[in-house]
């Protein structure tokens, strides 16, 4: 970790996006995480995306559980409300947050210890339910807070620091995001920028649960030669499906591609997601297939990365609860309270 | 020849019959009209955890004096129910009187000496009259409502009126419906000597009242309190809290134009992910509540510290059933006081309601909400089995049309603008309640990091102890000023001066009023004072030191709201002396009135002299 006060001032030329802020607006408290830590990476891309998203700050909410991961979302957004709730629950804690302002948006950031042991139930009931929502697991495969212990997504066969051999099955949080009806689904790595900054920008453009697994080295206790999550082991194995770029509006993207390379996804937003296909045959807008994909490049020992599946037209928690346009906590009491003479009617009813 | 038991408006009928069998709506059709008559009632079920098959009773206490309270005993049985004809027989006081479904002879030995056995040939006349088996077993039900109206005297207008009610629109229902409560009561006009020593005269005691169960009402009441989200996992005997929520929303919260709702409601995979929802929900600026039992109360413990202490208000229904484990779930006790007040690891408190009818499960159910935003931390209301889950006779649900929703500390945009200092853990106004903001009010002011972890008063992460303390005290003054404004204590004084009071709480109420009254009529002198919420009111601690003994009645095992004052209100444990009834069935005046008239006339009152169950 950094022991140096962060200067508030910066640049006076620092760029700026269309709403004037610089990137250094998007920052929060200095990371009191390991240096090196992948998470820090992972940080820096929810920043940049922001950034270029052209996010007020002030309208997203940050929520998380509790880990390594979890302390995170006080490293960026300053200007945001962050909640770090308990172990394992953020999930419903954000469908809460949800339900009471449908019109924030919300940025769930869970590890592996938290989503996938002790809040794997929550991670997998708020997919199902269609939380719209941005969860990413800052996926290191290993409990990093106290110090080395396997994770329920650490590899059957991959090595600990100290040397055990790992026995159980790994959890693909991926392969349950797909069964369970996420509606959007990515996985990325903290060492590849210009994988990770364009796919969170596409979920948190997308009106659905959009799940992001990344693979996130932790370097005190889980980089090392026989882990599966090292930085070494990671970018050996790293089987990219596409390469995206997210277009808004007012900024086209012109680069040149080879015909047949391109597929434009358009979002129910108005956004539009350029994949740069890197397998002639993958098609994200098939689960399925996207489901059979990710087996069968596991068992070849490969680590899919990419937007992996994504359905273009989502429905969301509060169009299946078909609740109000306007955001339930700033209903007032004319429009809950049904008053004395409804109350009076009701009484003659229970006589 | 037996003898007879003679009353009139008051007396005990108790149905027995089998789960599923249809009987539900004839006892209610019963039990409405004698309300109708103008005749207090107090009615109970007592149903397995079963859905089909086991039995079932139903209990309707007919009092005109107006005690709402479980009399115990049974001057009537309507036994509908083979598996338990013998120890049904065996519950009837001497005297009293068993109808039963003739139609299959029963050997003498089957019956009692003591007693009036009135046989009706229901089986018999339904087979005549049906030939599905559906009507059989349902027009059977109506048929010995039928017979029972000539036998005790019930108006049988009354009992038109409500069929045509009950089947508004479904005039062919109706009718059938009227043929067979008919042809019950014809037979018994033609065949029995009606009336029988047990009889029904109009009165006019009921007054206003209203008859309705206290899971609907609190429900109700979350919806005059503002509740917008509802998160809940099935568990008896909660479960027609969130759904009478559920349905008044339906009804008072869809938009007229759009059919859009007003309101959520998930029903969550546990009760971890209620009350997380609810945090979330709340913490977001919602209003929010969790309905649950004991054994969720158990699983939500850990999100309740953090309600606490982070400070974040939650509305937590607890509808509480026979513990520990999963214990007697179709049956009532009050076990969960100590678990409620003192949730989560680490020193916690918390606000408790004690409702003691439908009413005021209406009226807590939307103060709750009220109380949660002013002190931003948990709030239990803590009902019943027998509360929440029977009709209760009780006063009409009112409303000021003039109230508001007090959503306490909240600090808004204008006066961040201003200026306004904003510490998320600040005591600004020295009642140890602080500010807080929702997400996405302000731009660049008023954002903080929410944490279970410790903090200062900006919300800044910190370990160190002097911060810690200071934040560990600002709770507790919350929680002093928390005192003087939840629902005070309501005193009854007895007729004369005495040094003997009782205290007690939640659906032992009606026990208690007609305990006390039968205690007068003896000659003994009680004060009482019934707690409605913790933190407890300076009136608690003023009640006990002005009286030499005081009766703590409750429905557990261990005094735990005894225990709650001793510990809260520094009382010697020898001041307090436990009145516990809790084998599972409502507290009743009988068992209260013994408790405490047989210490005070023997003038021996120990502590610790808890009387067993009855």
């Amino acid at each position: 970790m950094s022991f140096l006060p962060k200067p508030k001032l910066h640049h006076p030329r620092l760029p700026v996006n269309a709403l004037g802020f610089t990137r250094r607006d998007y920052e929060g408290a200095i990371s009191t995480l390991c240096a090196g830590c992948g998470h820090d990476s992972i940080s820096a891309a929810i920043i940049q995306a922001c950034f270029e998203l052209d996010i007020e700050p002030h309208r997203v909410a940050k929520m998380s559980g509790i880990g390594c991961s979890s302390k995170t979302p006080d490293y960026f957004l300053g200007a945001s409300h962050g909640f770090n709730s308990v172990h394992g629950r953020m999930p419903s804690v954000l469908t809460g947050a949800n339900l009471a302002n449908r019109e924030l948006l919300y940025l769930g950031v869970s590890g592996d210890g938290d989503s996938a042991s002790i809040g794997f139930g929550q991670f997998a009931h708020s997919i199902r339910r269609g939380v719209n929502m941005t969860y990413i697991v800052e996926n290191n495969g290993v409990y990093g807070l106290t110090k080395g212990q396997f994770s329920a997504t650490s590899d059957k066969g991959s090595k600990a620091k100290k040397g055990a051999i790992n026995t159980d099955e790994a959890i693909d949080l991926i392969g349950i995001a797909l069964q369970l009806g996420a509606t959007y689904v990515g996985r990325s790595f903290s060492g590849d920028k210009d994988q990770l900054v364009p796919l969170i920008k596409g979920a948190m453009r997308h009106d659905g649960p959009a799940f992001i697994d990344c693979i996130s080295p932790c370097v005190a206790f889980n980089n090392h030669e026989g882990s599966t999550k090292s930085y070494d082991f990671v970018r050996e194995h790293n089987e990219a499906m596409n390469h995206l770029d997210v277009i808004i509006g007012r900024n086209p993207i012109t680069a040149d591609y080879a015909p047949g390379e391109v597929r434009d996804v358009q979002q129910h937003d108005g956004s539009v997601l350029r994949l740069r296909k890197l397998h002639a045959e993958y098609d994200p807008t098939d689960r399925v297939g996207a489901m059979h994909h990710l087996h069968e490049r596991k068992a070849a020992g490969e680590i899919v990365t990419g937007l992996l599946y994504i359905e273009p037209d989502p429905q969301d928690l509060h169009a299946n609860l078909g609740t109000v346009a306007r955001p339930l906590n700033r209903l007032g009491d004319a429009a809950l309270v049904p008053g004395a003479a409804a109350l009076e009617k009701l009484n003659a009813s229970l006589r | 020849m037996p003898g007879v038991i003679n009353a009139t408006n008051d007396f005990v009928v108790k149905f027995a019959n089998v789960n599923g069998s249809g009987s539900a709506s004839a006892n209610q059709l019963f039990a409405k009209s004698i309300l109708r008559m103008g005749i207090p009632i107090a009615s109970r079920n007592i149903f397995p955890s079963n859905i089909q098959g086991l039995p079932t009773w139903f209990e309707v206490r007919v009092s005109g004096e107006g005690h709402l309270g479980r009399r115990g005993g049974v001057d009537l049985m309507v036994a509908m129910n083979p598996q338990t004809w013998d120890r049904d027989v065996a519950e009837i006081d001497a005297g009293g009187y068993l109808f039963y479904d003739s139609t299959r002879p029963l050997p003498r030995s089957r019956f009692r000496e003591d007693i009036n056995v009135i046989g009706v040939p229901l089986t018999e006349m339904c087979n005549a009259a049906y030939t599905d088996a559906r009507q059989r077993q349902l027009f059977k039900n109506i048929m010995y409502v039928g017979a029972l109206s000539a036998l005790l005297q019930i108006d049988p207008g009354v009992v038109e009126t409500l069929l045509s009610e009950a089947y508004k629109g479904k005039e062919k229902l109706a009718k059938s419906n009227r043929d067979a409560f008919h042809m019950g009561r014809d037979w018994a006009l033609a065949n029995l000597a009606c009336p029988l020593g047990l009889r029904l005269e109009r009165a006019d005691k009921v007054g206003e009242r209203i008859y309705v169960d206290g899971n609907s009402a609190a429900g109700l009441g979350a919806v005059y309190g503002g509740a917008t989200v509802c998160a809940w996992y099935p568990i008896t005997p909660s479960t027609s809290l969130a759904e009478g929520f559920e349905k008044y929303c339906r009804r008072f919260r869809t938009e007229p134009d759009t059919g859009k709702k007003r309101y959520a409601i998930v029903q969550a995979e546990d009760e971890l992910a209620s009350i997380g929802i609810v945090i979330g929900a709340a913490w977001n600026g919602a209003r929010a509540f969790t309905a649950t039992s004991g054994p969720g109360i158990s699983l939500m413990q850990e999100f309740v510290g953090l309600s606490y202490f982070a400070e974040i208000p939650s509305v937590i229904f607890d509808v509480q059933r026979a513990g520990p484990s999963t214990g007697m779930p179709t049956r009532t006790q009050q076990s969960d006081v100590l678990a409620a007040a003192y949730a989560s690891h680490g020193d916690t408190k918390h606000i408790v309601l004690f409702p003691e009818d439908p009413n005021e499960c209406f009226q807590f159910g939307a103060d709750a909400f009220d109380i949660a935003d002013r002190f931003q931390q948990p709030v239990f209301v803590l009902l019943d089995l027998d509360i929440g889950m029977n009709d209760w006779l009780c006063e009409p649900f009112a409303w000021d049309d003039n109230r508001r929703m007090d959503r306490g500390k909240v600090m808004t945009a204008e006066e961040l603008e201003a200026g306004k200092v904003f510490g998320r853990y600040l005591d600004a106004d020295g009642d140890g309640i602080p500010y807080r903001t929702y997400p996405g009010t302000h731009p660049n002011k008023g954002a903080f990091f929410t944490r279970g972890t410790s903090r200062d008063r900006f919300a800044k992460y910190t370990e160190v102890g002097a911060a810690y303390v200071d934040n560990m005290q600002r709770l507790l003054q919350k929680f002093e000023t928390a005192k003087g404004v939840v629902p005070h204590p309501i005193l009854r004084r007895a007729a004369e001066p005495t040094r003997v009071g009782v205290i007690y709480y939640g659906s032992s109420s009606a026990a208690m009023q007609e305990a006390l009254t039968a205690l007068e009529a003896e000659g003994i002198q009680v004060d009482a004072l019934r707690i409605r919420a913790f933190p407890f009111h300076r009136d608690v601690d003023a009640f006990i030191a002005e009286h030499d003994t005081v009766f703590v009645v409750e429905q557990n095992r261990d005094a735990q709201l005894r225990t709650l004052i001793m510990n809260e209100c520094s009382i010697a444990p020898q001041q307090l002396i436990p009145v516990l009834h809790y084998d599972g069935t409502p507290i009743t005046a009988r068992f209260i009135r013994a408790a405490i008239g047989d210490k005070v006339l023997a003038n021996k009152v120990l502590p610790f002299a808890g009387a067993a169950a009855e």
